[in-house]
């Protein structure tokens, strides 16, 4: 009956439809469609060389148990480059050969192992093809009867939908009940002070010394010639210093990299002529010398690739610009605000220090941030 | 027979292998001939101060330069002026190849020197007497024996960003670059930390001192000569040529070995 539904046009699908319970098909299919994918059956059984030929079996007999012993060798090879090539001598060559023999003996070990796994069951295992029957998914009318029973007889018993007060206080407290965990989570942010605060604040204040960094050598104004960059600290930012320091002093940071993080600088020099500066920030620089927050407003890379004659700093993590000479405005790149800049001036000794802490939180932007 | 043939052997005139020999001995020679002749010229003894090797470089720098930096190198709309430049400026820009340029563009390149060592002093001898400048940097500073874990540092923090931390080099905006550091003498490296060259800031002997440029300059040989701890370095370039590296090897590799284990057996 199939066989002539499908034969036969549109038109007969409506006859063929009426008589489908007799086809199998299931009860309430109005089309049979006559253009649907014929089961193509298994593929004609073919026979692999190691079937028909009894050499050609020993051979890839033999592939197979040379691979596995060269999985051994590999093992045993593991060991003794172990043994003979120790990482004692303190010598990085003997880093590189120990890491590279031991490497190369364990892949020959565990490759081996695998491809001559493959290749045995692939060349030499029994080959036929056969079908599994999938089951049907749900289960039979019966269970599933019982099934909506035990719903019905557990709802029934609770009262779970004629309380309609019990089970709404009940959906709320599920709803209430991971709050508290996002409150823990706060106690992964300092305890005791304010996070925003923390972020507010760096170790640069009024009077602070800019010096290099590592040294902590406090730097002269007559010391930057023009097309320098110096890569600045607050001169009480080196181990010995800071472990002197009062909390407040340490711009709200405990520890000393977290200090460092917020607190550092790039001092460069231009031509007085070439700054262009805004009239309320004109005193912040001294001379032709300009400070700025090395800290990326875009996620907070190290911003210190400075180009001496286009006066560009550019960001090596995804390539923001910002021009110094305008007060390091964002030329190119997903960051959004202009590097922060760091009043600075001299002291009565000719060194260079900070009028204040930054006039805005540095870094990326975060919650609450004013500016 | 066997006689006739022993004697033609020990005329030798003729044996096979003369020919190779002969080849042999005169690379050789050239060789030895050529190493002995590059290092009299190394360590060319100029005197910069003295009026002849001025009025030398004179000629050259008005043959050679006059055009871009102008007759008096008091500069021109296509060349900065050169008073106050020094002889180190000179000796790296001109000792590297970069100048005379080759075109104008982002960036004067690394290429093959125009100059003898000689006539590169001659030059630098007439600019550094236009007006004081950065000197030749002095040879103690440039044997590579100082404080390698210091110039590690203070490479880290001043010089990493721009040349990447292996010293392999890195790009810049708009076609310009950092170039790598090894394989470079150690007279160029100080002389651009001095005069900061193309868009490399100034690192004057206030900023870093002549001790400090020695540790780095340590630091960069130590690292070009130790071998690398892991492996293959793939260019120091970090992730870009990692990530390469495994998409086309690693992945390449996972996808052939799946193909072979699902392919059926013939
Ligand atoms: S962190 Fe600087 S551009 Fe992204």
């Amino acid at each position: 009956m199939a066989e002539e539904a499908k034969n036969s046009g549109v038109n007969d699908a409506v006859v063929a439809a009426q008589s489908h319970s007799a086809d199998g098909a299931a009860v309430g299919t109005a089309v049979l469609s006559s253009d649907a994918v014929q089961n193509p059956g298994l593929p004609p059984h073919r026979e692999r060389v190691t079937d028909l030929d009894p050499k050609k079996a020993k051979r890839a007999e033999r592939t197979v148990y040379t691979l596995f012993y060269i999985s051994i060798v590999g093992s045993l090879g593991a060991v003794l480059a172990y043994m003979f090539f120790p990482i004692e001598t303190g010598e990085l060559l003997a880093v590189r050969l120990h890491t590279m023999f031991v490497g190369i003996a364990m892949a020959l070990a565990l490759l081996a192992v695998g491809i001559g796994a493959v290749h045995w069951g692939k060349a030499l295992m029994a080959d036929h093809e056969s079908i599994d029957e999938r089951h049907p998914v749900p289960s039979n009318q019966e269970t599933r009867e019982d099934a909506a029973e035990v719903f019905t007889l557990a709802d029934k018993e609770s009262g779970f939908s004629r309380r309609s007060l019990v089970r709404n206080s009940l959906i709320g407290a599920l709803i209430a009940f991971p709050l508290p965990g996002i409150t823990l989570m706060r106690s992964l942010a300092p305890q005791d002070r304010d996070p925003v605060q923390l972020l507010k604040h760096t170790m640069w204040d009024k009077g602070i010394r800019l010096a290099r960094d590592p040294s902590g050598v406090a730097i002269k104004a007559s010391d930057v010639t023009i097309g320098s960059a110096f890569h600045v600290i607050p001169e009480t930012l080196t181990h010995e210093e800071f472990s002197k320091l009062s909390l407040e002093e340490r711009g709200g940071s405990e520890n000393f990299l977290d200090a460092k993080a917020k607190a550092i600088v790039l001092l460069m020099r231009l031509d007085q002529s070439q700054l262009k500066e805004l009239p309320d920030r004109k005193d912040w620089s001294y001379d032709g010398i300009v400070a700025y927050s090395k800290v990326c407003t875009h996620v907070g890379c190290p911003v210190a690739l400075y180009e001496q004659h286009t006066h560009h700093l550019l960001c090596p993590c995804h390539q923001s610009q910002f021009d110094v000479s305008e007060h390091a405005k964002v030329v190119f790149g997903p960051a959004k605000r202009p590097l922060p800049q760091l009043p600075i001036t001299v002291d009565k000794d000719g060194y260079l220090i900070a009028q204040s802490d930054f006039h805005e939180p540095v870094g990326p932007s975060f919650w609450e941030r004013l500016k | 027979m066997a006689r006739a043939t022993k004697n033609v052997r020990k005329s030798g005139r003729r044996h096979p292998f003369a020919t190779v020999a002969l080849v042999a001995v005169g690379l050789l020679v050239t060789g030895a001939a050529y190493a002995g002749f590059s290092q009299t010229s190394a360590t060319a003894e100029i005197d910069l101060n003295s009026a002849s090797t001025i009025s030398q470089g004179e000629k050259l720098f008005g043959a050679n330069c006059a055009t871009c930096h102008g007759a008096g190198a008091q500069g021109t709309k296509d060349g900065p002026s050169l008073v106050g430049a020094g002889a180190a400026s000179v000796n790296f820009q001109v000792g590297t190849g970069r100048m005379p340029l080759a075109f104008q563009g982002p960036q004067g390149m690394v290429k093959p020197k125009q100059f003898s060592e000689e006539q590169t002093l001659q030059m630098a001898a007439y600019v550094a007497s236009l007006g004081p400048g950065p000197g030749l940097p002095e040879t103690r500073y440039l044997k590579g024996d100082g404080d390698v874990a210091a110039g590690g540092e203070l490479f880290r923090i001043n010089c990493a960003m721009c040349h990447n931390v292996a010293a392999a080099g890195g790009a810049l905006t708009q076609g310009k670059m950092a170039p790598k550091l090894t394989g470079v003498p150690a007279t160029h490296i100080y002389e651009a930390m001095v005069t900061g060259p193309q868009n490399m800031p100034v690192f004057s002997d206030t900023n870093i001192s002549p001790q400090e440029k020695a540790d780095i300059i340590s630091y960069l040989k130590y690292i070009e000569e130790k071998p690398s701890v892991g492996g293959l370095t793939l260019g120091s370039l970090g992730p870009v040529a990692e990530g390469l590296f495994v998409w086309i090897i690693g992945l390449g590799a996972v996808v052939a070995l799946t193909v072979w284990v699902t392919a059926k057996s013939n």
